[in-house]
């Protein structure tokens, strides 16, 4: 099946997934992503890279966190950024997803950082560019449905990395709303193309999706058993609309069966890191002793965002 | 207007002959087979050498969106789909807009479609008003007004009291009910095979149990009622297995397959491509195999090509928010012949699957070519390779999953009461 | 054209003298990845007084990311120093059009104001496209536009000098 993302000549065009990626493609965007720290960290953040392209933030989903980090990062590198959330207004007034992309692309667009509610929503869009004749414009998942968040997915990697070096000796769990999850998703694919020595998630069989083994994943319905020695940690985020979708009783139920905890944690490794993409719900996956401790690095995982997307950006953006 | 069809290779299913021969046909109807009739001198001599002759293609599902749909697609632009497609009759659901539900709208439905001199057009009455699935039709004022049997089209019909009691009035009069075995609630929500390629692509699901658990309902109240039900739309191989086994009991079930589900499965949906977007869904492989090798042995009844227009704006959507649904009258025959093909089934056994097999479940006199029938003829060169170019097609729906594929075999020309309706 | 290159290592040396009694005694080396890094290393120490060292990665700043896209695997830069109202001697292995000294020049003006900035090349090449040119020289080549001059490091530390055909990744 013909890779969407790459162009002619076998390069990354857009990043719409980590699936199909070969590890190469994602070791170089994890490189590329360690001088972006540094850059943060001094007092001129910006570098010219992106200096006069616009890059348009699409979000059709709202979320401002997101965004925010998008935003910046495309700025560090001198682009023009345009938010637009769409979410309420164009579409409702009847014009299609595609005669916004259009409108936009007549505008002189580079790049359309796009946030979808249904899957495969980045993909229509750089096909039917690509069938206009604007291969030109780069498309940058921001997450498409319970597809994926491939920048999620690797900064995570980029995070994971920083801290325990080889994934080939790593057990990682994956804790919670694997169903729903885009976050997951992503992740999955990068830890296994990676060559994760072990690649755990651990939920209620209502929050695990059908054949997720295919997925190259060990599937565990109990905390005891399945944070056994492992070296990091992943919480995903419960949202409130699964308790009224009949798959979990209450928030207090999942907290306790699935909520990390102090004494739930002493089952991982010693060194064991727990990350979580934000934003964390507090004693619901995870409780405030965790999210504050030592093993916590979900502030470093923000910080880690902008340095890979920005990675992201300036590696597509010049193919 | 008597025309010849000459040397055609003769392939009628209803009564097994697969033989070279000539066919005459004269004032609307086959006069003869093999042998002129005395003193015959054609009009016209259609030269089907290398051809194959068969009886006019009967599709048992194909909407043509009137009333009501016009922007999807006319039956001006179906008809000539169909034709194209050497489909001389057809059967089409009751979801237009308003749905089949008055006897007016079906009369009007047939008059537009006679004064076309196109294919035969039999409407499947809506079951319940509005297909709201609460209050029955007038079955028997609808039948008058030229229904064939009565449907729920893609509607869920929840309510199972309401259910029975349709069947059980259908049953009084010996109509046929037609029934989509899909769960609603189940199925809420879902776009994609429950499995694999779902879950990679975070495409909500319909599990194959939404299809089995409808089946059992179904064929539990066929016993109570003893009404004649069509199942429309088998999709997976644990229904395959049902449906052989409630033949075996002796249920009076008849059960049918679109034709895009004998080739394709979730897998073929790749990157999100929305003309995959179908109900019931693509499944898996050990699925459309099953459906294949029930159709081989019978279990399956015949081969519909569920064609349903959709305009490109809805189908230039992301996948869930994609209308579901293919175009197909034109793709139909090509398909069925690349199935009996792979499944090494003779074309005998494979076209009886579009011709005397619809007809026998819509209980239609069409369907075959002997002596005095009406003249609906299909001549078709199985040789003829073709790529399929969706700008090309006559229907109005360009949607089609089969985009870009090369077939075999094209008609050439299609004739319905003994006039050349069709040719290329 | 030249038909053998010189030995780096004398070069090296040449350079080392000439910048010897000239640069400030409080001057801060900044090497260019990957050769002038290995130059800066290597002066640091045989320079006398204590230089600061100091790396640059110009991936950032190419002005050729439009044809030939970001470099794979750019370096951090680590200034470990403040570049404000500091003399730089900025160093690089083979001056030619000036592109990636213009580059540099940039990047450590992101980083702050510099009092004066020298540049030190172990080789120039001539064929300027910039108005660039350097502060000491180890050594002047003419080299044929379709030959690039590498300078490689071996598994002992020493450097050599190596002519290969030009590339896409040409370095300026």
């Amino acid at each position: 099946m013909h890779n969407p993302q790459l162009n002619a000549e076998g390069e990354l065009t857009h990043l719409l997934t980590l699936e199909g990626l070969p590890p190469e493609v994602i070791g170089r965007i994890l490189d590329t992503a360690v001088p972006f720290v540094s850059i943060a960290e001094r007092e001129v953040k910006k570098v010219p890279l992106l200096r006069g392209k616009t890059v348009f933030n699409l979000f059709f989903e709202s979320s401002t966190r997101t965004r925010t980090t998008f935003e910046i990062a495309a700025k560090r590198l001198s682009a023009d950024v345009i938010n637009l959330n769409i979410g309420v207004s164009s579409t409702s007034k009847g014009e299609t997803l595609l005669d916004t992309i259009d409108n936009l692309a007549a505008m002189n667009a580079d790049m359309f950082v796009v946030r979808h509610a249904e899957s495969g929503a980045p993909h229509l869009i750089a096909q039917h560019l690509s069938a206009s004749g604007k291969s030109h414009i780069h498309v940058v998942n921001a997450g498409d449905g319970r597809h994926g968040h491939p920048t999620q997915g690797l900064l995570d990697l980029f995070t994971i990395r920083h801290y325990k070096r080889d994934f080939r000796a790593l057990a990682v769990a994956i804790v919670g709303d694997v169903l729903h999850s885009r976050v997951a998703r992503s992740l999955i694919h990068g830890l296994t193309t990676l060559g994760t020595a072990e690649v755990r998630v651990i939920g209620p069989k209502t929050l695990l999706p059908t054949a997720v083994e295919s997925l190259g994943v060990r599937v565990f319905h109990r905390m005891q058993e399945g944070l056994d020695g492992c070296d990091v940690v992943v919480m995903l985020r419960l949202q409130n609309e699964r308790m009224r979708g009949s798959l979990l009783p209450s928030a207090g139920e999942y907290f306790k069966h699935y909520g990390l905890t102090p004494e739930k944690l002493r089952l991982a490794k010693p060194d064991a890191i727990v990350m979580h993409p934000g934003p964390m719900n507090r004693g619901v996956e995870i409780d405030s002793a965790v999210a504050d401790g030592s093993h916590s690095v979900i502030l470093p995982q923000v910080t880690f965002g902008i340095a890979v997307r920005m990675a992201v950006m300036s590696i597509v953006a010049g193919n | 207007m008597k025309i010849e069809i000459r040397s055609g290779r003769v392939i009628d299913p209803g009564h097994r002959i697969d033989r070279e021969m000539s066919l005459y046909i004269d004032a609307g109807k086959v006069a003869a087979l093999e042998e002129a009739p005395r003193g015959w001198r054609p009009d016209r001599v259609l030269d089907a050498k290398a051809m194959v002759v068969c009886p006019g293609l009967i599709d048992a599902s194909a909407r043509l969106r009137e009333p009501g749909l016009e922007h999807k697609a006319t039956l001006e632009s179906e008809m000539a789909a169909a034709l194209a497609g050497g489909v001389t009759s057809l059967a089409c659901p009751p979801d237009t807009d308003p749905p089949l539900d008055e006897p007016g709208l079906v009369e009007m439905l047939k008059h537009r479609a006679r004064s076309l001199n196109g294919a035969h057009v039999y409407p499947i009455g809506a079951l319940t008003v509005g297909l709201k699935g609460e209050t029955l039709t007038e079955m028997g004022e609808l039948n008058e007004a030229g229904c064939v049997a009565f449907s729920q089209a893609d509607a869920a019909l929840g309510d199972t009291q309401v259910l029975l009691r349709a069947l059980q009035y259908a049953a009084t009069f010996g109509y046929p009910v037609w029934l989509r075995p899909q769960d609603a609630a189940l199925s809420r929500g879902g776009v994609a095979h429950d499995g694999e390629v779902a879950t990679r692509l975070g495409l909500p699901p319909i599990p194959s149990f939404a299809e089995t658990i409808a089946l059992d309902e179904i064929f539990e109240l066929v016993r109570a009622t003893g009404v004649r039900v069509h199942l429309a739309r088998l999709s997976t191989h644990q229904g395959v297995a049902r449906v052989r086994q409630a033949k075996r009991e002796g249920l009076p079930i008849s059960c049918d397959v679109a034709i895009h589900h004998v080739h394709l499965c979730d897998i073929d949906i790749g990157w999100y491509d929305a003309h995959c977007h179908v109900v019931p869904p693509l499944r898996g492989t050990r699925d459309r195999d099953a459906l294949r090798a029930g159709l081989a042995d019978g279990t399956i009844d015949l081969i519909c090509s569920d064609h349903a227009p959709v305009d490109d704006d809805a189908k230039q959507l992301p996948f869930a928010e994609s209308e579901a649904g293919a175009t197909g009258l034109e793709l139909l025959l090509p398909l069925t012949l690349k199935w009996a093909q792979e499944q090494r089934l003779p074309l005998v056994d494979a076209l009886a699957r579009i011709t005397v097999a619809p007809a026998r479940v819509l209980g239609l006199k069409a369907g075959h070519l002997g002596v005095a029938t009406d003249a609906d003829v299909c001549v078709f060169d199985p040789q003829a390779h073709w790529r399929v170019e969706p700008g090309e097609l006559k229907s109005q729906g360009k949607n089609t999953p089969f985009h870009g594929l090369e077939l075999v075999g094209r008609v050439r020309w299609t004739l319905v009461a003994g006039q050349v309706v069709h040719e290329r | 054209m030249i038909a053998t290159l010189p030995d780096a290592e004398t070069v090296l040396g040449r350079l080392a003298d000439k910048m010897r009694d000239a640069i400030a005694f409080d001057a801060k080396l900044v090497g260019i990845y990957s050769g002038g890094a290995w130059l800066a290393e290597r002066l640091a120490r045989m320079l006398p007084g204590d230089h600061p060292v100091g790396y640059i990665d110009v991936s950032f700043y190419r002005d050729d990311y439009a044809e030939r896209g970001l470099r794979p695997n750019p370096a951090t830069t680590a200034l470990p120093f403040e570049v404000g109202a500091s003399r730089i001697v900025l160093i690089d292995d083979v001056l030619y059009t000036g592109r990636s000294v213009r580059a540099a020049i940039n990047e450590l003006f992101d980083y702050g104001r510099p009092q004066a900035i020298e540049l030190a090349v172990l080789i120039d090449r001539g064929g300027r496209e910039l108005p660039i040119e350097a502060t000491y020289v180890g050594e002047r080549l003419a080299v044929a536009r379709d030959a690039s001059i590498v300078l490689e490091r071996r598994a002992d530390g020493k450097l050599e000098l190596t002519l290969e055909d030009a590339q896409d990744t040409s370095r300026a």
